[in-house]
């Protein structure tokens, strides 16, 4: 009696732990079933080379290159932003920050976490963009550079907070014996610590890279929407998560309209799987590295 | 010997530098945090009111209160976490005492991995063509709490794994030596030692849920709805959605400003005062354990 | 001292257990008897808590880990698949190296025991408490403070404890792994008291790495070496004149 019990809590809570994996793999079924009819419409080179994004013209072009150059950029601005600054952090919380000091920078490190995107974007229409724009003389300060620096500030913690755990796993034993050569805090860190942390260090990085390129109410609302391929950091550009958020509201459903902004979304996956992937193998190496794999 | 001397001197030379670096990066990022939470708290509070709390907005959004906003938040985000927390803790509870290690935990644990790092906005899409459409459920509380609950899972889910697994192996040892079956040892030992780290995933979901935007663009939220929700199937004003109409659409810019500033305290206060609570009863609950 | 064959408690014939292909106990027989004292010595990694944790089925808890041979407990096989786990372990109660309350209630942690069992009268279950902690003899320094946090008691405390738990299940065998392992000299010898009171009423087997222990609180002594029995018999006979030139060499401490 009392093991037909536990069989079937052992039983109820298999199922259940598949639940992940269905959802992830709906994701899967979805994107794909969406975007199929896309794809063969407008064949795949067009759409994903073509110049020219213009879904509600008559005729509608499809050509998806200047949403994603759009993503590309600004994501490459915002790591200026975010690694020096995150890393920075981390180093400094993990290696100069005393005891005490620690104990309200950690926290308040996460609490810059748990601030909501739509904060983030608000905080870049009202601050950050009117403020390029005078800076540099421009005509909107809504445009690529604004969103790569709101995005960094965003991506901040989680390069911050990522980096400083790889910090924290390198061995005491290693600075000590850095120490004990004579070299001093800078040298040890430098030239021990961090290379030590390096692939943890990159982790964080892609992670926060990741994040970056998925975020979507901060570039819907700072980026300035132009959906032409930029020509310079000044420009007002439109990545794919603000156009999948901007029109899939207008987008009859069934429409071709509506098929390439589901993949767009393919796309976007497709990317942060990657880059998830790639985080996880390099975060595995180094476990193994440091001799923390169990 | 002078060369080691002047050696010596440059390398202390660089250590001030790259030390003032360090400092300074750590500065910059504490003012943007401070920047963001001064700019909206000194604009915000002259909106806040009892009125604005508790009333609905008038002429078209530029002037009355946001009441229908927070309680269609607070739908999605109770109706969220009742959807993943169940979910979520069996699954944890599986992957960490009933899952024989290898392939299928394996499987299990990359699927919860990239499930974190979809975009939130992919989850709009899934939540669109799965439950707005695929089940009928419109754009609604109910299918806008399904795609926040999927969104928070894998958070849930990693919390909650974190947490059983600080709960010493000990323990464990202990209950089944007195006879107790797996299931009484979960139940009556893991769990109540991992609850407050539970809890403390849970906390911090909660604030992730009540943030998002992008997944209840096309889910669940709408700009202007008289009144509040009467099922879960009705489409809900939501404050960060609010937020976004009120500086993109409509016709009056400067007054809808002034309440979207309004909105913005609101859901940073709220945010940041579920993750305080979170981090203080983490806080609390490591160095309990580690006595 | 002379044992009759109706006095085996606890009969184990021909033991093997691996770790994955690694043999880690090799074809042991060996008897338990009742209200009697076993102890098992011999150098880390002989073997010796790895055989123990076989009698109430703790290694059921390694992966990829098998168990062969037999193990009876009034007349029924311990390590058959179909044995009754819960069952026999509710028999065989286990101490083991470092103290593990949990982190409940000092009487909480003693109730746990009948509450898994369904135990629901309230006096019944007050009365066990107290017994418990008085056969464990913790009861006087804690009787005024039952709803403290069983962690705040100091570690000779806390083992005291976690044989009161097992006590308040009412076993008839009690395994003791290593109960001195991480505690004072003067914790350590309550708890040898206490054994010694308990061996009264209890089957006792105890695992130590600390052969005085082993002399002082036993009555019967195994040695063991690399997974196999080396040498069993009564204490005082394994301790002057052992059989094996081994076990000798162990105890002259020519190695371990």
């Amino acid at each position: 009696m009392r093991s037909y019990k536990e069989l079937a809590i052992k039983m109820l809570f298999t199922v259940l732990a598949f639940s992940s994996l269905v959802f992830l793999a709906g994701i899967v079924f979805v994107l794909f079933k969406e975007s199929i009819p896309a794809i063969s419409e407008i064949n795949l080179f067009d759409f994903l080379f073509g110049k020219y994004w213009y879904p509600t013209f008559e005729p509608a072009e499809f050509g998806v290159l200047p949403l994603i150059l759009a993503s590309l950029e600004v994501a490459v601005g915002a790591l200026f932003v975010c690694v020096p600054l995150g890393i920075g952090s981390a180093l400094y919380v993990n290696e100069l920050a005393s005891a005490s000091q620690k104990q309200i920078l950690k926290p308040l490190i996460e609490t810059l976490a748990s601030i909501p995107s739509i904060i983030y974007g608000f905080f870049g229409m009202l601050i950050v963009a009117p403020f390029i724009q005078k800076l540099f003389n421009i005509p909107t300060g809504l445009c690529a550079f604004s969103a790569s620096v709101v995005l960094g500030v965003m991506a901040i913690p989680t390069v911050a907070s990522i980096s400083e755990d790889a910090l924290s796993f390198v061995p005491n034993s290693f600075k000590e014996a850095s120490y004990s050569l004579g070299a001093n805090r800078w040298q040890t860190l430098t030239k021990v610590v961090i290379p030590a942390a390096a692939s943890g260090i990159s982790t964080s990085v892609i992670l926060g890279m990741s994040r970056i390129v998925g975020e979507t109410m901060t570039v819907l609302m700072v980026s300035g929407g132009a959906a032409v391929i930029p020509k310079s950091f000044f420009d007002p550009v439109r990545p794919m998560t603000a156009t999948i958020a901007a029109e899939m509201g207008e987008a009859a459903v069934g429409s071709a309209h509506y098929h390439c902004l589901f993949a767009i979304g393919l796309i976007l996956f497709l990317i942060t799987l990657v880059f998830n992937a790639l985080a996880e193998a390099i975060s595995r190496k180094y476990r193994i590295k440091l001799g923390l794999d169990r | 010997m002078k060369i080691r001397i002047s050696n010596k001197f440059s390398s202390a030379v660089k250590e001030k530098i790259g030390f003032t670096f360090l400092a300074l990066c750590i500065v910059i990022t504490l003012l943007f945090l401070a920047g963001i939470i001064y700019l909206i708290f000194s604009n915000g509070l002259e909106v806040i009111s009892w009125e604005f709390l508790t009333s609905v907005p008038r002429k078209g959004m530029t002037a009355g209160g946001v009441a229908p906003a927070i309680v269609g938040t607070l739908y999605l985000t109770v109706g969220a976490v009742a959807f993943a927390l169940p979910l979520g803790l069996a699954c944890a509870i599986y992957l960490n005492e009933y899952g024989p290690r290898g392939f299928i935990v394996n499987i299990i644990r990359m699927s919860i991995n990239n499930l974190a790092g979809v975009p939130s906005v992919v989850f709009g899409l899934f939540g669109l063509a799965v439950f707005v459409k695929f089940f009928g459920f419109g754009v609604s509380i109910l299918s806008g709490s399904l795609t926040l609950g999927i969104l928070i899972l894998p958070g849930i889910i990693s919390a909650s794994q974190e947490a059983l697994m600080a709960a010493p192996y000990s323990i464990r040892e202990a209950s089944l030596a007195l006879g107790a079956t797996q299931w009484q040892t979960i139940k009556k030992t893991v769990l109540p030692a991992a609850m407050p780290g539970i809890m403390t995933g849970v906390i911090l979901s909660v604030a992730r849920a009540a943030g998002e935007t992008a997944p209840i663009l096309f889910t669940a939220a709408t700009f202007y709805k008289r009144g509040y929700p009467d099922s879960i199937f009705s489409e809900v004003m939501a404050l960060p959605y609010h937020i976004y109409a009120l500086m993109t659409e409509g016709t009056k810019p400067d007054k809808q400003t002034a309440i979207a500033y309004g909105c913005a305290l609101l859901l940073l206060a709220i945010t940041l005062l579920i993750s305080a609570v979170a981090i203080y009863l983490r806080n609390k609950y490591r160095s309990l354990y580690a006595r | 001292m002379p044992v009759k064959n109706n006095d085996v408690r606890i009969k184990a014939e021909n033991v093997d257990f691996y770790y994955g292909t690694h043999k880690a106990i090799k074809n042991i027989s060996i008897d338990f008897y009742n209200d009697k004292v076993t102890a098992f010595i011999g150098p880390s990694g002989c073997g010796k808590s790895t055989f123990i944790r076989l009698l109430n089925r703790m290694n059921d808890l390694i992966a990829n880990a098998k168990a062969c041979g037999s193990i009876y407990l009034d007349g029924e096989n311990i390590l058959s698949p179909k044995a009754d786990v819960v069952k026999i372990r509710r028999k065989i109660g286990m101490v083991f190296q470092k103290p593990n309350p949990f982190p409940k209630s000092i009487w909480q942690n003693i109730s746990y025991g009948l509450e898994i069992q369904g135990e629901k009268d309230k006096k019944k279950i007050e009365a066990v408490v107290e017994d418990s902690l008085r056969k464990a003899a913790l009861w006087n320094e804690v009787k005024d403070r039952l709803r403290d946090n069983a962690l705040k008691l100091s570690g000779g405390q806390q083992q005291r404890l976690c044989i009161a738990r097992c006590l308040a299940v009412d076993p008839e065998v009690i395994l003791f792994d290593e109960p001195c392992a991480s505690l004072d000299p003067i914790s350590t010898n309550k708890i040898e008291d206490l054994i010694l009171e308990l061996k009264k009423n209890y089957t006792i087997a105890i695992v130590t790495h600390n052969m005085q222990q082993a002399a002082r609180v036993s009555d019967f002594t195994a040695f063991m070496y690399l997974g196999e029995l080396i040498e069993f018999g009564v204490t005082s006979q394994i301790f002057t004149v052992p059989k094996e030139k081994k076990t000798e060499e162990y105890l002259s401490g020519k190695f371990g």
